[in-house]
């Protein structure tokens, strides 16, 4: 197994920050991992996007050029990455965000409503997560409960009452591509 | 029979390599007069310059280290915070501490480091055969400014007691001369001053010695005294600069 | 062994530093490796060591050689523009024998350039950045592991043979994150500093400089530099091989651009391409030995770096003429991909090369 994933947006919208627990989770879970951010100007304004390797191999280039998923959580990302996505991987867009699907017909695309959901669940900055659970339960890189884990190592204590919300997101996430796979996994509108 | 005057242990039995006039070695043995009466020998590491004292090391008692130019305050610094039960001195020459070492020297006062600095300020570039300096003099001759300095062109001189005196981190700096007995005396006591400053861990110390430069003024050792009393000491007034740090 | 913890390459720099017994670490502040002057500002208090934000990197690194003069275990690091200004200091501490770590979190140049990975310095590394005959140890790893691991050993290096050692990092390694299990200190059988500035008690008195005015003597010390030098290459060459036994292509790589490669090798061993990766992790000394050796049974070689080509003079050099050489490179911060290494190797081998 070898996941290549790259996770854009704005900076400011969590992208960092779903690579690592992803990234974390995979070393508790005993792979190989690395996780690699853009930084710089660009992270000031533009766009943020982190790559991130979990392999049951060692990693040989924590550069992911050819991802097996993409998670954009806007448009100038999605822009950018979709046409990087190896032929027949995924790509979780923010449908909130971005209105027209990527065209592209030889990878899976789900679309995540991630800021609609967040603001249903009464906090916007939670958008990240709700993308961050419709790719864990599409892909089962790793197990949502090792990253409510890594979660829990990664945020300092005194953030740690933000996980419950956190969880929830997470599961929204989770509902919306089980939806999606029960309807044979062609291309919806998440749950909107 | 009683011995009323000696070599200071602090100074080696060598004799220096300084031009006749220069005082460059009296003022090596005002510290090592200090060195030896603060009983700190075994403590001190002094830190050369480039210039003409680049050799100072082979002429002190204690441990020693040779900087790059201007880079002696950096130097002092590393040390200092390696040691800081030790006593650390920079010896620079004007275009050491006040043209390349610009920095480094506002930078070490500025943080309040724990050193003593002698700053030997003769208006010229002695090593490098009398180029102008920093702190030559308006209107004075070198052999880059042979029309005498030009300050519309070459700037003015840096006043360097002062200029630092500006700063909170700065504990003591004087402005001293060794052209007669009496100033040499003062002298000692700013250099005294400026150690115990140090050992008592009040903050940066510099002394500033106006000091000669005979053969590149083109001048006996007389008249380069006698041209510090006149001339320089009106550019650069002797006294006490320091001022009590600023509260908050 | 210790548990694996998630860290930046940066941060695992200045973590091995403290694990090494440094105490002092002077810098300034350049992206891409503010993480570590971050961290060593936070650090340093907790295990009651020094941390100190220079005015400069002229006056960090000469604060680095007075500590190092006193001394204490001491670390600068930087990136390019800023290692170019330390290049006064590096000169006067190799004089000195001096002993201390470097780091060059590499970016793209020349000038100001820019901030993204690059392995443009390798000239300066390991050629002599700054003037007269001397040497660096350069160690340059490849994952975030070995920026623990290596700068570690770099500290042992310094002091063993009392001399400047320098990790050769780039932006891509400074800022990945990988697993690491944290290292300890090394060696204890090092040499005691005796020619330390310390301050002469019960003793003769300790001169440290650089400066010797008459020639035969400098002429001397010069040649006992190249006896240390000489010592060094015989006794610190450090590589890696992977799948190079039976290659007919070699890629040699080091850093980042030797991880591409390695991607780039399974790719192409996935087409059924012979090829292998030859790694130097010190680049001075340069393993030309085994790379010649490595090389033998191959029919070409090809060096992958982020830069116009710098390493592949020392590949060049190791090979002799004996099989031909071939180079691919990005520069200025970009990165080359696998899928280019392997595009490049498709074309050689189908060239006939």
């Amino acid at each position: 197994m070898q996941e290549q994933v790259i996770f854009a947006g704005f900076g400011g919208q969590g992208v960092m920050l779903i690579g690592q627990l992803v990234t974390y989770a995979g070393m508790i879970e005993g792979a190989n991992v690395s996780w690699m951010p853009s930084y710089g100007p660009e992270m000031r304004g533009g766009t943020a996007n982190c790559q991130v390797v979990v392999s049951s191999t060692e990693v040989s280039s924590p550069l992911v050029t050819e991802p097996t998923s993409l998670i954009a959580l806007n448009k100038p990302s999605l822009d950018k990455f979709a046409p990087w996505v190896k032929s027949g991987g995924l790509i979780i867009y923010n449908s909130s965000l971005i209105e027209s699907p990527p065209e592209r017909t030889d990878v899976r695309i789900l679309a995540v409503p991630a800021n609609k959901v967040a603001n249903e669940l009464g906090d916007l900055r939670i958008a990240n997560m709700v993308a961050l659970g419709a790719y864990l339960a599409t892909t089962r890189v790793v197990g949502c409960d090792t990253v409510l884990d890594a979660m829990k190592r990664v945020l300092p204590e005194r953030r740690h009452n933000l996980i419950p919300l956190n969880r929830q997101a997470l599961a929204r996430g989770i509902e919306i591509a089980s939806v999606w796979h029960s309807r044979d996994q062609g291309e919806v509108s998440g749950a909107e | 029979m009683k011995k009323v005057f000696g070599r200071p242990e602090a100074l080696t039995d060598v004799p220096t390599h300084y031009c006749p006039g220069c005082t460059h070695g009296i003022i090596h043995r005002l510290i090592a007069e200090v060195i030896d009466e603060l009983g700190v020998c075994e403590k001190t590491i002094g830190i050369s310059p480039v210039g003409c004292a680049v050799l100072a090391y082979d002429y002190f008692n204690c441990d020693f280290v040779e900087a790059s130019h201007g880079r002696a305050p950096a130097v002092a610094t590393g040390i200092k915070r390696t040691l800081p039960d030790s006593v650390v001195f920079c010896y620079q020459g004007d275009g050491d501490l006040a043209s390349i070492g610009a920095a480094e020297i506002v930078h070490a006062a500025t943080r309040g480091e724990k050193i003593t600095v002698i700053f030997v300020n003769n208006a010229i570039y002695g090593m490098t055969g009398g180029q102008m300096a920093p702190t030559t003099l308006p209107g004075q001759r070198t052999t880059t400014s042979p029309r005498g300095r030009d300050v519309e062109s070459a700037g003015h001189p840096i006043r360097v007691a002062e200029l630092l005196s500006s700063l909170s981190g700065v504990a003591y700096i004087s402005r001293v001369s060794a052209t007669s007995p009496a100033n040499v005396t003062k002298a000692k006591r700013a250099v005294r001053k400026a150690f115990e400053t140090q050992i008592e861990g009040k903050g940066f110390s510099l002394v500033e010695f106006l000091s000669t430069c005979p053969i590149n003024w083109g001048m006996s050792p007389l008249e380069a005294m006698k041209w510090i009393d006149d001339k320089m000491s009106l550019y650069y007034p002797l006294g006490d600069y320091t001022r009590v740090p600023e509260v908050g | 062994m210790g548990e694996k913890v998630l860290m930046k390459g940066n941060e695992a720099i200045a973590e091995a530093a403290i694990l090494a017994g440094c105490r002092h670490f002077f810098g300034y502040p350049i992206t891409p490796q503010n993480e570590i002057p971050e961290y060593m500002s936070r650090r340093m208090p907790e295990v009651g060591g020094v941390f100190l934000q220079a005015e400069s990197e002229v006056a960090g690194s000469n604060m680095v050689y007075g500590a190092a003069c006193a001394g204490a275990r001491v670390m600068t690091t930087s990136s390019s523009p800023g290692i170019s200004l330390m290049q006064e200091a590096i000169s006067y501490m190799a004089g000195a024998e001096l002993p201390c770590v470097l780091v060059n979190i590499v970016r793209g140049g020349p000038g100001l350039g820019g901030i993204q990975g690059s392995q443009a310095d390798y000239f300066q590394a390991t050629k002599g950045g700054g003037h007269g005959d001397y040497r660096l140890i350069v160690l340059a790893p490849a994952s975030v592991q070995e920026l623990m691991d290596l700068t570690i050993t770099a500290f042992d290096l310094a002091d063993m043979y009392r001399i400047p050692v320098m990790i050769l990092g780039d932006a891509i390694l400074g800022q990945m994150m990988e697993p690491v299990i944290p290292g300890r200190r090394g060696k204890a059988d090092l040499p005691p500093k005796t020619w330390a500035t310390v301050g002469a008690k019960m003793r003769p008195k300790n001169v440290i400089t650089s400066l010797s005015l008459d020639p035969a003597k400098l002429e001397q010390h010069n040649f006992d530099l190249g006896k240390k030098y000489n010592k060094i290459a015989d006794e610190q060459v450090r590589y890696k091989t992977y799948m190079t036994d039976d290659a007919e292509t070699l890629l040699v790589a080091y850093g980042t651009c030797a991880r591409i490669s390695q991607a780039a090798v399974d790719m192409a061993r996935e087409r059924g391409l012979r090829v292998g990766l030859f790694r130097p992790v010190s680049l001075w000394p340069f393993p030309y030995e085994a790379l010649q050796l490595a090389a033998e049974e191959s029919l070409r070689v090809l060096t992958v770096e982020m830069s116009l080509g710098q390493m592949v003079e020392d590949v060049r050099l190791a090979i002799l003429g004996s099989k031909p050489v071939r180079f691919y490179g990005r520069t200025g911060g970009m990165t080359p991909t696998p899928r280019e290494v392997l595009e490049e190797i498709e074309r050689i081998v189908e060239e006939g090369i």
